[in-house]
């Protein structure tokens, strides 16, 4: 099992790393981390012309605080979010969804960028990213935009970057005082990818009744997915285990048909994501403070 | 013609200066090259954690890594770990533990459990399973793999002392 001849380019800077990929038409993929994309060359899944490698472009891999928001590089390795105290302090949420990911031996080589850009419906940054709304900062041929997390995922490991762009930044909106947080995920074994899996915020008002929340689903369709029905149930109302568990049937209830293969079926998915959606609503209500 | 690259790297000391194909792995060229076939290679997709080894002192899975990835890095193979005929504590603890049986999966079991011992060296059990979980082993279950994570890490810091 050995990867298909490629050829290989290593740019020093964004500039030539995009005009790299914009001057072969589609056939150029970029590497990151390349733990997704070197098993698929492996495979030879994917046969790329050129592999635009951009870990050796400076300043790509920085966490930084810019107000509510933490911009995280895209070359940024998984293992440096976990080990950053300013992730630790400034947004467990973050640091508790990147110590879901794979295992350690796949985080110290992974990057934030690698695992957003590839987009597999059931990794976790995709969710974290969309329950957050956060924003992907990418750069191509006419310079940088923003696309926002609701208009990033189109499919199964498709996103709404044009095939020149190539995204530098991912930028995560900080939670909002007192809110609650969790991350629950449900894998066959330890570090394998969720069957099905739940971010949720949660924030209570005055009054003890919950206010903001997100759910974001991952692991059940082609793209990780808003659980909306699970939200409008929450919103207004005292927070407890019947409450949880009917924002959970709510959540499972609205599902287009889940994935199903050799790990599940379809049904299997959907009470799955019942079940993790009211376990991360009761951990998120039972840190959130009034 | 596949394209290829010259490049430099460290591997347990000794500087490579080599070209490769740019598709090669680094577990090709730690065993082709090198000759160094301590590390092993088994899925080739970066689930088994047979192939790992420390890449600038983090472990890493050297199937899903290409070797012009690891230009200008410094490696360490299982090769590193014993003195000539001590072994480092990490190995002789899986030896006293029983934490191997046919020993294919043991140099990325050790190389693993070198980098979380260095990082941590009184760990909890929870980030010992965390760790170990990146690697299979298909015969001797992972009890006694545990125990013997346990007794190194009591061991080494020990010998700090």
């Amino acid at each position: 099992m050995k990867p298909p001849s490629f050829d290989y380019a290593d740019p020093r800077s964004l500039e030539e790393a995009v005009s790299l990929v914009a001057a072969h038409d589609g056939e150029a993929k970029v590497l990151a981390g390349g733990q997704s994309l070197v098993p698929l060359l492996n495979m030879r899944m994917a046969r790329p012309g050129l592999l635009v490698d951009i870990a050796r472009i400076p300043r790509l891999d920085r966490i930084t605080e810019d107000g509510d928001t933490l911009a995280i590089g895209a070359m940024t390795r998984q293992r440096d979010v976990e080990l950053s105290e300013t992730v630790r302090s400034e947004h467990p949420l973050l640091h508790a969804v990147t110590q879901q990911i794979a295992h350690p031996q796949n985080r110290n080589q992974g990057t934030v960028g690698g695992s957003v850009a590839h987009a597999d419906p059931a990794a976790e940054y995709p969710a974290l990213a969309l329950a957050l709304d956060a924003e992907m900062k990418v750069a191509g041929p006419s310079g940088h935009r923003k696309i926002r997390a609701a208009d990033f995922f189109v499919s199964y490991l498709t996103t709404s970057m044009a095939d020149d762009e190539i995204l530098t930044e991912v930028r995560f909106p900080k939670l909002l005082a007192g809110s609650g947080w969790s991350i629950q995920e449900l894998a066959r074994r330890h570090g394998d990818f969720a069957l099905a899996g739940a971010v949720a915020t949660l924030t209570l008002d005055g009054s003890g009744l919950c206010s903001d929340l997100t759910v974001a689903l991952f692991g059940v369709g082609a793209t990780p997915v808003r659980a909306s029905a699970a939200e409008s149930a929450m919103v207004g109302e005292k927070p407890g285990r019947a409450l949880f568990e009917k924002a959970g049937q709510a959540a499972a209830a609205a599902l287009e048909e889940p994935l199903a293969d050799v790990h599940a079926s379809s049904e299997f998915r959907r009470h799955l994501a019942g079940v993790m959606t009211a376990r991360a609503l009761a951990e998120a209500a039972a840190r959130a403070v009034a | 013609m596949p394209a290829k690259r010259q490049i430099a790297l460290t591997i347990n000391g000794r500087v490579y200066e080599t070209e490769v194909e740019v598709r090669a792995t680094l577990v090709d060229l730690i065993r082709g090259k090198a000759g160094l076939t301590g590390t092993h290679v088994g899925c080739e997709h970066g689930v088994c954690g047979a192939c790992t080894v420390l890449v600038n002192g983090r472990a890493i899975r050297s199937c899903i890594m290409l070797a012009v990835q690891a230009d200008g890095a410094d490696i360490a193979t299982v090769e590193s770990l014993a003195d000539g005929d001590k072994l480092h504590p990490v190995q002789q603890a899986f030896m006293e533990e029983h934490g191997l049986q046919c020993g294919f999966c043991t140099p990325g079991f050790l190389m693993s459990v070198c980098e979380l011992l260095d990082r941590s060296p009184d760990p909890s059990e929870e980030e010992i399973r965390d760790t170990l979980g990146g690697n299979i082993c298909r015969c001797t279950g992972y009890g006694p793999i545990v125990a013997a994570v346990r007794s190194a890490a009591v061991k080494m810091r020990q010998a700090r002392d």
